[in-house]
């Protein structure tokens, strides 16, 4: 058992600063712990959202010392004790109180993407055949847990702000998923490009480097849609040879011929 | 309980709460870069010391024109204007170079050390600003495939020049027979770095499979390059400072050759 100190961001929209909270540390704890024993202990209106305390449900996101985290999975025994230990809220939205934040940004422009629309089923009975090796391919996508790391990373949104006009790593992995599904038969392309403004990802893998979850966003979502957008919109060889290509009845779903 | 007035704040250059040395990273990026861009243009610009015995510089080939043996189409040609220097690199080092500018890896790389943007995650940028590769001049951006077209041939070239490191001229009859050297080593270890950044490119990467979502429906070899490709790419920034460092040491090395300040051994 041994003391630690917490320099946690306390105050609301309108602001705030940092408060020191001096706890006991032991063995096998995570700063989620850690927190909710000053919770108890000496702050019992500290905001701070948590759920699962298993990094699966993705509630408990925050900056430890500077890096985007989640603080159930941010061990005591990684972190310095020489020094406060900073804990503040994710940046890219907007303050509710202490550590929470509103997140609800992500549902509404998530709601923009355009849904699952699977091709004509295989067989009567309504089903499809897959072949696992196109399904491993998107189910990365799936390990997402949605705890917003890689939005609030993001310079685009952390920085500059341009929540109207990109949609972040989050919702790129959420349409490579889609997009790249093997019965997909959507086409999200001009909007990846005009409405969601993937144009703005300057590929600095700060999403990739944040994510619990190990998902290569910047490499397996998001580089792999912008090579189909620039297939649709900026390479004049690809756009000549499109026109020679013949479409299939069951058309190659993602194939550049959605 | 004791508080401290810092108020939570997203702008400042530089700002951050982070406590490891977020610097580090991009200043070797930096320095790395710069270093590569300096000599490399100096080189460019040097003209000579290019080539020793079967050895050609990465940097002259493939000569074009010049006054080397594996010139292709004979020397400088006349109607090359007086005043503008001449040298077989600059009639091709703007296809790796712009192989390079272009690459998804480096582009992150440099617009973090070089732009400030931003200088490292979760440090602030200097700049409120931001148009990212939505307009011009970043949307050029998106000519890397075409950049790729050519560097898959200058891998080609490279190769024959790796093989041709291997057969060494008799001194007296002039008649060409096998050998390998230091440099005919060094020249193969050039292509095959150069080869794994390249065929691990992002775009390559997409080209041979990852446009289709129904891969299982291609031909197998096809599946099988893709995921060598795959494998490739999630090694692509290692290739990328491997292989640059070694196109640079492989110039040096033949240049000194060149100058006899060093000695080709050989092996065989």
């Amino acid at each position: 058992m041994s003391s630690a100190t917490f320099r946690i961001w306390r105050g609301n929209v309108e602001g705030g600063k940092f408060h020191d909270f001096s706890t006991e540390v032991s063995e096998g704890m995570v700063v989620l712990d850690a927190v909710r024993r000053i919770q108890a202990e000496k702050a019992n209106d500290l905001a701070c959202r948590w759920n699962c305390k298993a990094g699966k449900c993705g509630s408990c996101s925050a900056e430890v010392n500077g890096m985007p985290r989640l603080m159930c999975m941010c061990r005591m025994s990684d972190l310095p004790l020489d020094r406060p230990i900073t804990v503040e809220p994710i940046k890219a939205f907007p303050i509710i109180k202490d550590l929470t934040t509103d997140i609800s940004w992500n549902y509404v422009a998530k709601k923009k993407i355009r849904k699952f629309k699977p091709r004509a089923p295989d067989h009567d009975d309504g089903t499809w055949n897959m072949v696992q090796d196109d399904v491993d391919r998107v189910q990365e996508f799936r390990k997402c847990i949605e705890c917003f790391l890689c939005q609030n990373v993001c310079h685009v949104l952390r920085e500059h702000d341009l929540h109207d006009d990109f949609i972040g790593p989050r919702l790129f992995v959420y349409s490579a998923a889609l997009e790249m599904h093997p019965l997909d038969t959507e086409d999200r392309l001009e909007d990846l490009k005009k409405a969601q403004g993937i144009g703005y990802c300057n590929i600095t893998k700060c999403c990739t480097k944040v994510c619990p979850e190990d998902i290569t966003i910047t490499d397996n979502a998001i580089i792999p849609l912008k090579e189909r957008v620039v297939d649709r919109f900026y390479d004049p060889l690809a756009m000549f040879l499109r026109r020679f290509r013949r479409k299939k009845p069951d058309k190659g779903v993602g194939e550049n011929t959605k | 309980m004791p508080t401290t007035e810092i108020p939570i704040q997203k702008t400042g250059f530089g700002r951050t709460m982070r406590r490891d040395a977020w610097w580090w990273q991009p200043l070797v990026v930096f320095l790395g870069l710069t270093s590569f861009i300096v000599y490399s243009t100096w080189a460019a610009f040097q003209g000579v010391h290019y080539t020793s015995g079967p050895y050609l510089s990465p940097f002259y080939s493939p000569e074009i024109f010049g006054s080397s043996p594996h010139a292709l189409m004979g020397p400088k040609p006349e109607i090359w204007p007086s005043w503008l220097p001449f040298s077989p690199a600059l009639l091709i080092l703007w296809a790796p170079a712009g192989f390079r500018m272009t690459c998804y890896y480096y582009r992150g790389a440099y617009y973090k050390a070089f732009w400030a943007d931003p200088p490292a995650c979760a440090v602030s940028e200097p700049r409120k600003k931001y148009l990212g590769e939505n307009s011009l001049p970043l949307i050029l951006q998106n000519i890397h495939r075409y950049f790729l077209y050519v560097a898959l041939i200058f891998i080609v070239l490279l190769g024959m020049d790796a093989v041709k490191g291997f057969w060494f001229a008799d001194e007296e009859t002039g008649k060409g027979s096998f050998g390998i050297g230091i440099g005919s080593l060094v020249l193969v270890i050039n292509v095959v770095l150069l080869g794994g950044y390249t065929f691990g490119c992002h775009s390559f990467r997409h080209l041979v499979g990852g446009v289709r979502d129904r891969l299982s429906r291609s031909s197998r070899p096809r599946q099988c390059v893709f995921d060598c490709v795959s494998c490739l790419n999630r090694g692509h920034m290692r290739f990328a400072w491997m292989s640059l460092f070694w196109v640079g040491f492989t110039d040096v090395y033949v240049r000194l050759c060149s100058m006899g300040i060093w000695t080709d051994f050989r092996i065989f």
